[in-house]
């Protein structure tokens, strides 16, 4: 394992997330905030979801064998619904926020729902991947040879697709969730959820990294078009973005340049 | 001489630029380090400087620097843009001139105001820790072209009422940065939130340097996370020995006990022992700040920033050198290190470039916070930040806290505290004349962000700025005038210190663990944004270590212990949540 592998394995994860950072967030002071927030909400809910695995193992008394896998699985599903719940309580302390600045200042200065959910999406997201992949990274610069012992060779990069993939489906579900709660639509909020356990439950049938890669990639790609959707882009704008036509678009370029 | 800028007569301009006479162009501050030369009396100072810079070769005597300062300070002082003081007590710091330093400026400009929030706090190293505030200078400028007042306190600030001198007392305790007299309070709540969250920003960054580069340390340089005893070159023993025989005497309870029990016990003891240490030396500098003895202070802190620029940067630079493998000779690093050092004390007491100071100081925080995690034992340094954090709610809040009182004694006297020991970030905001009013909040805020940027601290040149900050001046006998001083936010660099402590203690002793750092890392970020949300609710001093620390702590053992398991199981069944 080389300072390659580290590279690219690191740009590979956490490349969109850093680009999304500088391009979106680092700019307004507003936004960083409401990113850490973000961050240190999935931070307490993997707490919680820790101490639930913990206590589930002391009561089994640390046995071994089948059951530690059960538990483990039962683990990670407890941990994706604490992980929406923390979404959620996200929402509503950001609603309660938002309702404070506006009564405070009637002149538009808070920043939108719309933009809220994307912030702590992408909060949710980057602290997971983070905590999910900065340790496998760590030991990748030290010595060593992948798959020495009959395992896939391709760890380092599976787990850094899969990050990736991770962080950017956080941001899609937090789009799709706070816009399902801004509307009272709670299928949205069920779905959400559903998918979520779905993509940790893929993950279950690890060394087959095909499978899992691609179901998980198709289900981004899925949540992408509806958060696009739900975010309020239609085929007409994107057509307008691509072509370069969009004149509020431009002008607004040409305005801040 | 700056003409056609009118000054309404007794309208003090910037209290940061050593200006005699003449005012300022910008009437008000720049409180850039250097940005003197705005101002007429300045350009002076400004070749001052260059001399000094120029001198920094050969060794120059502290004693020459402060006689220096001390005729400018007196030579400033007859100007009457000051209170007719020239403070000339705190060696640079207090000297008007120093004013120009925008870290001191942002200090000595500011006598706090009464029961404002300065805190400073005698650290183990007299570094200081204190508590954050919010400044607010546009009540002050208020105030001072309504009262006339010579030497614009930075109190704090608000402002639709405040019409003469007595409101210096009265807005002690409002630190928010308001809102332009006259304007509705929603415009001066959103600018109170616009600059919240840009405060916060400019606190976390450094914040965040000061503990990437304690962790990149921790992470890569042996030495700071051996115990003392096992190093390998004989000469790297005898340096280390000196601090850790001076940090044994603080903690002379050994951990090395069989029993968890005993363990417990001696890091408990030793934290009564340091923290004692610590209330001892916060009530003598107290005792001598109450009894003016200036002079002995300012040379404490010398001798202390002394020895972290150069006794511990010598010894940082050769564990680093070792660790790489790196040849440096003797030479070159004597040249390196009296570079760094004399810089250093130069920015740091005297007069610098804003991003160079905040750059030292920051430096200076993370090398007093390696040598805390390399020589405080294991247990008992988690003990002592929790009992810091105590302390500190205790000293800045109770009445009769040692902090509290200095505080109070430095708004009394309208002098600033110890400017060598705390970060300022300071936004500086060119002096607009121009009249404020809702709609022409974009505009105000237009013309400060490019200078804003700008580090137009030249010492070698003359300064060219003149002609760069500009603001429009408006009629102006009977105008609102508000004008935007800076608005700086600071933080102790005890504070500093025990966060990065914090966190490098979990990236050593996490075995190995990154998630454990990067909790720590959120966690005592989101400390501060409580703590500055706390401070924009309440406008007074705020500790800024209890809440952050607390955080801080929590999160170290529960992801130490609960999951790190987790995550690792995981991680080795590839699992994702």
């Amino acid at each position: 394992m080389t300072a390659a592998v580290f590279f690219g394995c690191a740009f590979i994860a956490f490349g969109p997330a850093l680009a999304l950072y500088i391009f979106t967030i680092a700019t307004e002071p507003l936004r960083v905030i409401f990113l850490i927030i973000g961050a240190f909400f999935w931070l307490v809910s993997l707490l919680f979801s820790s101490l639930f695995w913990f206590m589930a193992r002391t009561i089994t008394d640390n046995k071994d064998g089948p059951i530690q896998k059960y538990l483990l699985i039962l683990g990670v599903l407890v941990s994706v619904l604490i992980q929406e719940m923390f979404r959620f309580v996200y929402y509503k302390l950001l609603k309660k926020a938002s309702e404070g600045l506006k009564t405070i200042n009637p002149d538009e200065t808070a920043p939108s729902m719309r933009l809220l959910a994307y912030v702590s999406g992408l909060g949710f997201g980057i602290m997971s991947g983070v905590f999910a992949f900065v340790n496998t990274l760590s030991d990748s610069l030290g010595p060593g040879t992948v798959g020495i012992h009959g395992d896939s060779p391709q760890f380092f990069l599976n787990s850094a697709f899969m990050t990736l993939v991770i962080i950017l489906l956080h941001v899609f579900w937090g789009i799709i969730f706070f816009d399902g709660c801004e509307k009272k639509k709670w299928s949205s909020l069920l779905v959400v959820l559903l998918t979520h356990l779905l993509v940790s439950a893929l993950t279950f049938i690890s060394p087959h990294y095909g499978i899992n890669l691609v179901s998980t990639y198709l289900i981004m790609v899925l949540m992408g078009i509806w958060a696009f959707f739900v975010a309020g882009g239609s085929c007409r704008s994107l057509k307008l973005c691509l072509l370069c036509q969009d004149k509020d678009f431009l002008l607004f370029n040409q305005r801040s340049r | 001489m700056e003409a056609g800028i009118q000054q309404r007569p007794g309208l003090v301009l910037s209290p940061r630029c050593p200006v005699a006479q003449p005012r300022g162009p910008l009437g008000g501050v720049m409180g850039r380090a250097g940005l003197p030369g705005k101002l007429a009396g300045t350009a002076r100072s400004a070749r001052r400087c260059q001399k000094l810079f120029q001198a920094l070769l050969p060794p120059w005597l502290p004693g020459a620097a402060a006689g220096r300062t001390l005729r400018l300070g007196q030579h400033r002082g007859a100007g009457g843009a000051s209170q007719g003081r020239a403070m000339l007590t705190f060696m640079a710091s207090d000297s008007e001139e120093e004013v120009c330093d925008e870290r001191t400026s942002l200090m000595s400009a500011e006598s706090p105001p009464p029961r404002c929030c300065q805190e400073a706090r005698q650290g183990l190293e007299d570094r200081e820790s204190a508590a954050q505030w919010f400044q607010n200078t546009r009540a002050r400028h208020r105030r001072a072209h309504h009262g006339g007042v010579p030497w614009p306190s930075p109190s704090g600030f608000p402002q639709r009422s405040q019409d003469s001198e007595e409101d210096l007392d009265e807005d002690a305790d409002r630190y928010m940065c308001s809102g332009v007299p006259g304007q509705p309070s929603g415009l001066e709540e959103e600018l109170t939130l616009k600059y919240g969250a840009k405060h916060v920003i400019m606190l976390f960054v450094p914040v965040t340097l000061c503990m990437v580069v304690v962790v990149a340390t921790i992470k890569s340089v042996r030495f700071y996370t051996e115990k003392n005893g096992q190093l390998p070159y004989g000469a790297g023993r005898e340096q280390s020995l000196q601090p850790a025989i001076s940090l044994s005497i603080y903690t002379p309870f050994t951990e090395d006990t069989p029993s968890v029990g005993q363990r417990l016990l001696n890091s408990v003891l030793n934290t009564l022992i340091m923290i004692s240490v610590i209330v001892a030396m916060t009530i003598f500098l107290v005792v001598l700040y109450k009894y003016r003895c200036y002079k002995f202070i300012h040379g404490w802190l010398i001798m202390s920033s002394l020895m972290l620029l150069f006794l511990f940067t010598y010894i940082y630079l050769g564990e680093v050198l070792k660790t790489y493998n790196v040849a440096m000779d003797y030479p070159t690093l004597f040249l390196t290190v009296w570079n760094f050092g004399a810089v250093g004390m130069v920015c740091i007491h005297w007069k610098g470039p804003l991003v160079l100071q905040q750059a030292y100081l920051i430096m200076i925080s993370a090398l007093m916070a390696l040598v805390f995690i390399k020589y405080l034992p294991e247990w008992s340094a988690w003990v002592i930040l929790g009992a810091i954090s105590v302390y500190d709610l205790v000293a800045v809040l109770c009445p009769k806290g040692p902090l509290r009182m200095l505080v109070e004694t430095a708004q009394e006297r309208n002098e600033p505290i110890f400017p060598a020991l705390i970060y300022s970030s300071a936004m500086v905001w060119t002096v607009g004349m121009a009249k404020l009013d809702p709609s022409s909040q974009g505009a105000l805020q237009l013309p400060y962000d490019p200078e804003m940027e700008e580090d137009s601290y030249d010492s070698f040149g003359e300064p060219s700025y003149p002609e760069v900050f500009e603001p429009p001046l408006p009629g102006y006998p009977g105008d609102e005038l508000e004008e935007e001083e800076e608005r700086g936010v600071k933080l102790g660099l005890g504070d500093f210190i025990f966060y990065s402590v914090l966190v490098g203690k979990a990236a050593a002793t996490g075995s190995g663990d990154w998630n454990t750092t990067l909790a720590c890392f959120v966690a005592i970020l989101i400390g501060l944004c409580l703590t500055l949300l706390l401070l924009a609710v309440f406008k007074k001093a705020l500790p800024a270590l209890p809440i952050s620390i607390t955080f801080g702590l929590i999160f170290y053992f529960s992801t130490d212990n609960l999951v790190r398991p987790f995550m690792d199981t995981l991680a080795s069944h590839q699992l994702y949540i």
